[in-house]
């Protein structure tokens, strides 16, 4: 099962550079504890203290926002396009 | 009626036009409609006239904003140009933090009704025209900023004029989709109609910007208007440059409607929307803003070209 998860530029000293890196997981939640095994640290950055996502953090599958498909229990298949982005502002 | 004795005053009620062409299916036993709000008909062309004007008129009525006075406000463009045109009107002057990574014709607009221009880096994009203008907030205490991102009256023009504008002409209304920046539009216009139509869903569609956008750096940087509550959202959306433009394209050739890029953004949303509806056969009738025309976008390149040239051009600027 390989999830593409496309990385900010904020978030890449985690991944020697790369811009998108593959990671496996059932739910977000898994292919988060996936991708920190891989990439150290990365895990910290995304979820706080308390367990959930970070406030300035957006999570997209399929570019829909996990915040309306369950959060960190958002179900993953074979194939989904992950994209974390940071919050920043429009208008 | 269509006489007014001012141009504010011809701010909203603009029209619903369905799209017969565009919709998964326009008749039949269970039809999946899209309606566009033509909310570039406003006095400036854009749907930020409706905020502009209503953060302005509560400002002079609770006597934060009085003759003579200047308005500070951070902006990547529409919400300037609205507020340009309220303020020669009623007699301020303005000055608009705007990144430098937006078009040429944002900046003309804003030149020509008076506006001062202060340059923000267009690296981090509307972030740090928003921590530029706070600086500035707090250097020259005489100005007033409106702040868009945290002003009540901003979703409040949406509370009281888009949302009953678009119940009132569609009251079948199922879904309603529009652009999450200040996120005024979506949590005023979506607070209205989920009151009076408890099943509705309200969908936000954001522009996916390039990398320089995104360039903070750290995530404590990042920004969430303090107007936006997510409780009122029932699903989000990230819209790619390249999706907002394939869209944007879609509405000329199919329904005629020259918009803006955030539209496009909006219309790819509400079709991912609408096509689900249709596979499960179920009726909807699909409501969407169209924020602006896309004449202040036409030097960006958007509208020339392939569809990937056009979405390599318009790579670091900010085009919603």
């Amino acid at each position: 099962m390989a999830i593409e998860v496309k990385i900010p530029t904020i978030l890449r000293t985690y991944t020697a550079g790369a811009k998108a890196v593959d990671g496996s997981g059932e739910t977000l939640s898994a292919l988060i504890d996936d991708l920190d095994a891989s990439h150290p640290g990365i895990k910290g950055r995304l979820i706080t203290d308390d367990g959930g996502l970070h406030r300035f953090v957006n999570v997209y599958v399929n570019d829909e926002d996990v915040r309306f498909t369950g959060s960190l229990d958002t179900a993953l298949k074979d194939g989904d396009a992950v994209t974390i982005l940071p919050a920043v502002a429009g208008g | 009626m269509t006489r007014y004795d001012s141009l504010t005053d011809a701010t909203g009620d603009t029209p619903l036009v369905g799209l017969p062409r565009l919709s998964p299916r326009w008749e039949g036993t269970n039809p999946v409609r899209l309606w566009a709000k033509l909310e570039d008909r406003n006095p400036t062309g854009s749907i930020k006239d409706r905020a502009a004007l209503a953060m302005v008129r509560a400002a002079e009525a609770d006597g934060r904003l009085t003759p003579g006075c200047t308005i500070l406000e951070p902006t990547s463009g529409n919400t300037g140009i609205s507020l340009a045109m309220v303020a020669k009107l009623h007699g301020y002057g303005l000055v608009c933090v705007m990144p430098e990574n937006t078009s040429i014709e944002r900046r003309q607009l804003l030149e020509m009704f008076g506006a001062r221009i202060i340059s923000s880096p267009a690296a981090g994009g509307s972030n740090q025209a928003v921590a530029t203008a706070k600086q500035l907030a707090e250097q020259y205490p005489d100005w007033v900023m409106l702040y868009q991102y945290g002003n009540p009256a901003n979703a409040r023009a949406h509370y009281e004029g888009t949302g009953p504008e678009i119940l009132h002409d569609l009251p079948t209304i199922t879904h309603f989709v529009a652009g999450l920046g200040t996120t005024g539009t979506l949590m005023g216009a979506g607070r209205y109609l989920r009151e009076k139509v408890p099943d509705v869903s309200i969908v936000a569609a954001e522009p996916r910007y390039g990398e320089l956008v995104y360039g903070l750096r750290n995530i404590d940087e990042g920004f969430v208007p303090e107007l936006y509550d997510d409780s009122v959202l029932t699903s989000r959306f990230s819209v790619t440059s390249y999706d907002a433009l394939r869209r944007t394209r879609d509405l000329i050739e199919h329904e005629g409607i020259f918009a803006g890029i955030s539209t496009g953004a909006i219309l790819h949303a509400a079709l991912s929307i609408a096509d689900r509806v249709a596979a499960r056969d179920e009726r909807a009738d699909v409501a969407f803003v169209v924020c602006d025309g896309g004449w202040k976008y036409l030097s960006t390149g958007a509208y020339a070209g392939s569809l990937q040239q056009a979405a390599e051009q318009l790579e670091g600027q900010l085009w919603a």
